[in-house]
Order: structure tokens, then C-alpha cells, then sequence
């Protein structure tokens, strides 16, 4: 992490700038089933730059001020989604929100995502997540079983068809900001339809019909209730509502 | 880290904690996944049920747009409005076997669209499966008899009851 601190160590003749430093009070939602069983808020003051990162702000809070503190991060930069959580009421990536962006002069609330259990602070059990995106087989699947001797071609035109479902990264912030999810978790939830989208579009993919009647479920697409949230919360900015709609659409004109 | 006393379990001692450990002995509660599938969850059930409410929400829903505006126009907006409506104005409509039609398919599918709508609120929001039962229960009952009801007033309707 490259701080400002070793820019400021290095300039010390610098005439001295205004600080970009701001206090800032994180109010994280804290956990542990060990210790406690109910869920507490706590408050932690920090000195940070406002063009950093929430994540960046709870690193400094674990490495500096409390290292009981437990939440998932891996890449750090919006591409493995392990760092989604609900932050100041809104579903989003801890390391692709800047602090300057959610209004730091109020406290900022950092939760773990809705609907998943909670097994320790910002940690969930993201196993029912993963069961719903199993369940939609979500791999190529093609009736020649030889193995083929030349790729798979594809138009353009054709790859342009799914393209906007391809940039899933997993983190369940689409399917812990939906409401009917949040009621009964047996809803496949908005990421694990995009992922089928994903392959039921796709023109070298031939399990199109299955992948439909999996999604023609009492818990499947037509449980949506198209609120939007998905939309709104999704990191990569997939347009989720829609893939879902069309989705619905294939299944009613079994066209796609 | 490396350096942090730890106990057999390998949980640290907690701040101010009595002795409170926890250990093979004494383990930390467990706590249940309340939405896992499992084995036992029941088998879902696919089928063609779903779509065809939705797409009967839909389609219901653009013909009750004519058929309600239609009825509230006549009702209360054309003709003298909400004040000529009495029992010879409704004795004169039904007269009509247009107008039977009509209020019998708006009965319908209103009765139908809304019993759908609130079937899939009480889905959406009852959490137990008990709950869910009885308010389905209360909800087909009330549907059953305001539309039968409505049906056997529309086709047995008498203009000289008295």
C-alpha cells in the first residue's frame, strides 16, 4: 500500500502543504459468536487521506487499532469480489469505494452484506450463494462429447450477445441487496442467473434449454420482482435486471 | 502475530473476558445456516406454474387498465357522475349482456390479478412456512367467495327483487 506517509517522510523541506489527512469515524458492524451472540456496533477514529479507499481505512483499523478485526479482501483492486459489503447502507466493493465519495463528515457505517450468515464481523457463509450458482451449471456444456480438434469459433456479433454477463466477479453484492433473497434464501438470487445468462446466450453453448428449466423454478427467475437493487449494487456495473428479463423472455418464446 | 499468547484452542484470550474460554470442552456455539440447501430441503419444484402467473399478471393487467378506467368513467365521471349511480342505474346496465361481460371479466380478472399479487407479497415476506399456510389459506378463501358471489349476483341478478 503506498501511503502518503512515506511521500511527506521523503519532502520534509516542503513547505508545508494543508494536510489532505481527515478524521474519520468507521462504524463497523462487529461479530463474534465466540465472544458474544448478538452483533454490536463500534466506532474507530481515524487519521486518513479522503481520496483512499474504505478498504484502506479498515486496514489501518486492523493493522493498527484492532487486529481482532475479521472481513475478506484478496486483490484489493475490484476483480476477485471478496470485499463486497454494506457500506453506509449501499451494497459495494470496500477496495473500489473512495472515502471522499460517501460523505466522510457523518460516520460511515461498513456492515456485512444482508441475507448470508454472518460467521465473524464482515465475514458471511457465502455457501448458499455458491449452491445457486452450482445449480445453474455454469460451464460450457456441448453434445459432442469427442474432444474437439479446432476451436470453438464465434462471431463477434454473437460474443457481443453475453458480453455484459461475462464481467461477474462473484461477490454477492447483487444477490445480498435483493429483497426477496434477503426473505427466503432458496431464490436463486440475480448473480447466479446472470452466470446462466452468461451461457444460455452464448451460441457455442448447446445446455441453453436446461439451464432455462433449472431457471423455470418456483425459487427461480420469476421471483424476481425487478426492485432494481441488483442493478444498483453491482460493482462492474452489469446491467443484472435486464439479463434477467431476458432470461424470462427466452423462457417464454424459448427463443435465445 | 507470531508472538500473541494463544490458548490450546488457538483462540486468543479475549479482553475482559472471566475465564471464559473456549476449547474442545466448551465449544463456541455453533451457529445454523438459516438458508442452506440441503438434502432435506424439498425438491424444487419446476414447472410451468410460475410463468404462466407472470405472464397472466401481465397481460390481466394491460385489458383491467381499459376495463377499470373504463368502469370508473362511466361510473363516476360521464354523465352526471358518482350521483346517478342507484339501483335502476345498475338494474339499466346489466340489462345489457355487454355490460354483464364486462363486469364479469373485470371481476375476474381483478379478483384473479390481485390474489396473484398478494400471493407472491405473502411469499415474499411471510417467513414461516406455518404463517405462510394460513394467510394463503384466508387469501384463496376470500378470492373463491368474492368471485363466486360476484358471478351468481351478475348472472341471477333480478331487477324486480321487490
Amino acid at each position: 500500500m503506498a501511503t502518503p506517509v512515506m511521500d511527506k517522510a521523503e519532502t520534509p523541506g516542503a513547505a508545508p502543504a494543508a494536510s489532505p489527512y481527515i478524521t474519520v469515524t468507521f462504524r463497523v458492524r462487529r461479530f463474534d459468536p465466540e465472544v458474544a451472540a448478538d452483533a454490536f456496533w463500534e466506532d474507530f477514529q481515524l487519521e486518513i487521506d479522503p481520496k483512499e479507499r474504505v478498504l484502506d481505512g479498515l486496514h489501518k483499523i486492523k493493522w493498527d487499532m484492532d487486529g481482532t478485526l475479521t472481513f475478506r479482501r484478496s486483490c484489493a483492486h475490484g476483480i476477485c469480489g471478496s470485499d463486497a459489503m454494506r457500506i453506509n447502507g449501499k451494497n459495494r466493493l470496500a477496495c473500489k469505494t473512495l472515502i471522499k465519495d460517501i460523505n466522510p463528515e457523518k460516520p460511515i457505517t461498513v456492515e456485512p452484506i444482508k441475507g448470508l450468515t454472518v460467521l465473524k464481523d464482515l465475514v458471511v457463509d457465502m455457501e448458499p450463494f455458491f449452491q445457486a450458482y452450482r445449480d445453474v451449471m455454469p460451464f460450457l456444456i456441448t453434445k459432442d462429447t469427442n474432444e474437439p480438434t479446432r476451436e470453438r469459433l464465434q462471431s463477434a456479433a454473437d460474443r457481443e450477445r453475453f458480453d455484459d454477463t461475462t464481467k461477474c466477479i462473484l461477490c454477492a453484492a447483487c444477490t445480498s441487496s435483493c429483497p426477496v433473497f434477503w426473505n427466503d434464501g432458496q431464490y436463486f438470487g440475480p448473480a447466479a442467473i446472470v452466470n446462466a445468462h452468461r451461457f444460455i446466450f452464448d451460441s457455442r453453448d448447446e445446455a441453453g434449454e436446461q439451464r432455462l428449466e433449472i431457471l423455470n423454478d418456483k425459487d427461480g427467475v420469476w421471483r424476481c420482482r425487478t426492485t432494481f437493487n441488483c442493478t444498483d449494487a453491482c460493482p462492474r456495473g452489469i446491467e443484472v435486471t435486464k439479463a434477467i428479463a431476458e432470461v424470462k423472455k427466452a423462457l417464454i418464446t424459448r427463443r435465445f | 502475530m507470531s508472538t500473541t499468547e494463544t490458548t490450546p484452542s488457538g483462540i486468543g484470550p479475549v479482553e475482559g473476558d472471566g475465564g471464559l474460554s473456549y476449547g474442545p470442552d466448551n465449544p463456541a456455539p455453533v451457529i445454523e445456516p438459516p438458508r442452506k440447501r440441503t438434502k432435506k430441503s424439498p425438491r424444487s419444484t419446476r414447472g410451468n406454474f410460475e410463468m404462466h402467473a407472470w405472464l397472466f399478471m401481465r397481460l390481466s393487467g394491460i385489458v383491467l387498465v381499459v376495463l377499470v378506467i373504463g368502469h370508473l368513467l362511466i361510473q363516476l365521471v360521464l354523465d352526471g357522475g358518482v350521483s346517478k349511480i342507484g339501483f335502476a342505474f345498475v338494474a339499466g346496465r346489466w340489462a345489457s349482456p355487454w355490460w354483464q361481460a364486462w363486469d364479469l371479466l373485470m371481476l375476474w380478472l381483478a379478483m384473479l390479478h390481485g390474489a396473484n399479487g398478494l400471493r407472491t407479497v405473502i411469499n415474499d415476506y411471510a417467513e414461516r412456512a406455518n404463517t405462510r399456510l394460513w394467510l394463503k389459506a384466508l387469501l384463496y378463501t376470500a378470492t373463491v367467495f368474492t368471485v363466486l358471489l360476484g358471478t351468481l349476483v351478475i348472472f341471477t341478478f333480478d331487477p324486480n327483487i321487490r
